[in-house]
């Protein structure tokens, strides 16, 4: 089963892109939110994640702060 | 044993893995991530062949040469400590150690950190080392820039259309950056330059809240919710405790990439080689693999 993934990014992040690509190297579809465009969605990000860097990437709800590959691939068990 | 340890996957380290891998040797590449100051940057226009690519394309392009050759990789591994025992490398990470007939330190530089309390509890809590990927946060409130070169400036210029007040905070009595850059903050309302202004804490509770500065021999508290780090870079060569370095820490290389201890070479930004630009680091870590190829052929 696909498992649910939000990217929050911001367009001028080198590793937002990195990770964007990453998951679409493995086929893993994502939402990508605009935190620079969704203030809410930043609002939203900076809570839950409890600090203010990008990316953060939620993955069936926990929550992985940067750009961590060996994190990502055990979330989705890839 | 492996031929050749690459540490770094950078500009120099990858062109390094190319050289290597054409050449055949038996090699291993450790590096924390991949791309290094390249990933970083945003838009490049003097790397030849490139009128115009992003860091992150770069990087794309320069990790898919390099795997082209299918390279052993230890990714997200770093290095803690090397020295040559005998008439073998023996380098020990974070995961592991390993040994090598020779090595190329191709590790790069590293965001200077300020060194002032706060600095590390409000690290991505406020506080970034990245003013182009994390500025967008800062949307309508107060931070602060802390340095008074490009790096700096660019970061002020940015922020000018993001941010409602700008606090540069510049510890030398006149900015250093180009003079467009320099006027363009000038003219901005919403950007008031310190000059001869030191940080001494960044507060804050959970989040930054502010900043405490000595400014012309006044301590003021500042409230910013934003502060963003740029003062310059330091290279990683904390790790090659026995080598040469000049006096920014840099490790010192002849022209043909040779350190001071035979079968330790290094290249790219972490070196003394005049001017850090990606073409130099590629071109820089061809050498010092031909450089370690002819070594080895030579110590057999």
């Amino acid at each position: 089963m696909n498992k649910k993934v939000k990217v929050y990014s911001t367009p001028t992040c080198p590793l937002c892109i990195r990770a964007k690509q990453f998951l679409k190297e493995n086929a893993v579809s994502f939402e990508d939110i605009d935190v620079s465009m969704n203030h809410d969605a930043a609002q939203d990000m900076i809570k839950r994640s409890g600090q203010m860097g990008v990316p953060v990437i939620d993955i069936e709800g926990d929550l992985i702060i940067g750009f961590d590959k060996d994190k990502i691939k055990r979330a989705l068990g890839i | 044993m492996y031929d050749l340890i690459i540490i770094g996957a950078g500009p120099a380290g990858i062109t390094a893995t190319v050289y290597a891998a054409r050449k055949k040797m038996n090699f291993l590449v450790i590096s924390g991530d991949i791309g290094g100051q390249a990933a970083w940057s945003g838009d490049i226009e003097n790397y030849t062949g490139y009128q115009f690519i992003t860091g992150p394309e770069l990087t794309s392009k320069f990790e898919e040469h390099m795997r082209k050759y299918g390279v052993a990789m230890r990714e997200g591994e770093n290095v803690i400590d090397l020295k040559k025992i005998d008439d073998r490398i023996v380098i020990r990470t974070d995961k592991g150690q390993y040994e090598s007939k020779t090595a190329i330190i191709a590790s790069g530089k590293r965001s200077r950190e300020l060194s002032v309390p706060g600095e590390k509890e409000f690290k991505n809590r406020g506080l970034t080392y990245c003013a182009t990927c994390d500025g967008p946060l800062f949307a309508g409130k107060d931070v602060a820039v802390i340095g008074g070169g490009n790096s700096a400036l660019d970061a002020v210029l940015q922020l000018m259309n993001i941010a409602r007040r700008i606090y540069l905070i510049n510890i030398v009595p006149h900015l250093t950056g180009d003079p467009v850059m320099i006027e363009k903050a000038h003219e901005s309302d919403a950007v008031t330059v310190m000059n001869n202004a030191k940080v001494l804490e960044i507060t804050g509770d959970g989040m930054v809240s502010g900043i405490k500065v000595r400014c012309e021999g006044e301590e003021k508290a500042l409230s910013v919710e934003g502060v963003f780090v740029e003062i310059g870079l330091i290279p990683n060569s904390h790790f090659a405790l026995s080598l040469d370095k000049n006096a920014l820490g840099e490790i010192k290389v002849d022209c043909h990439n040779r350190t001071n201890i035979p079968g330790i070479f290094a290249a790219g930004d972490v070196t003394d080689v005049p001017e850090k630009q990606i073409i130099i680091a590629a071109g820089e870590g061809s050498k010092a693999s031909l450089s370690a190829f002819k070594y080895l052929n030579q110590h057999r």
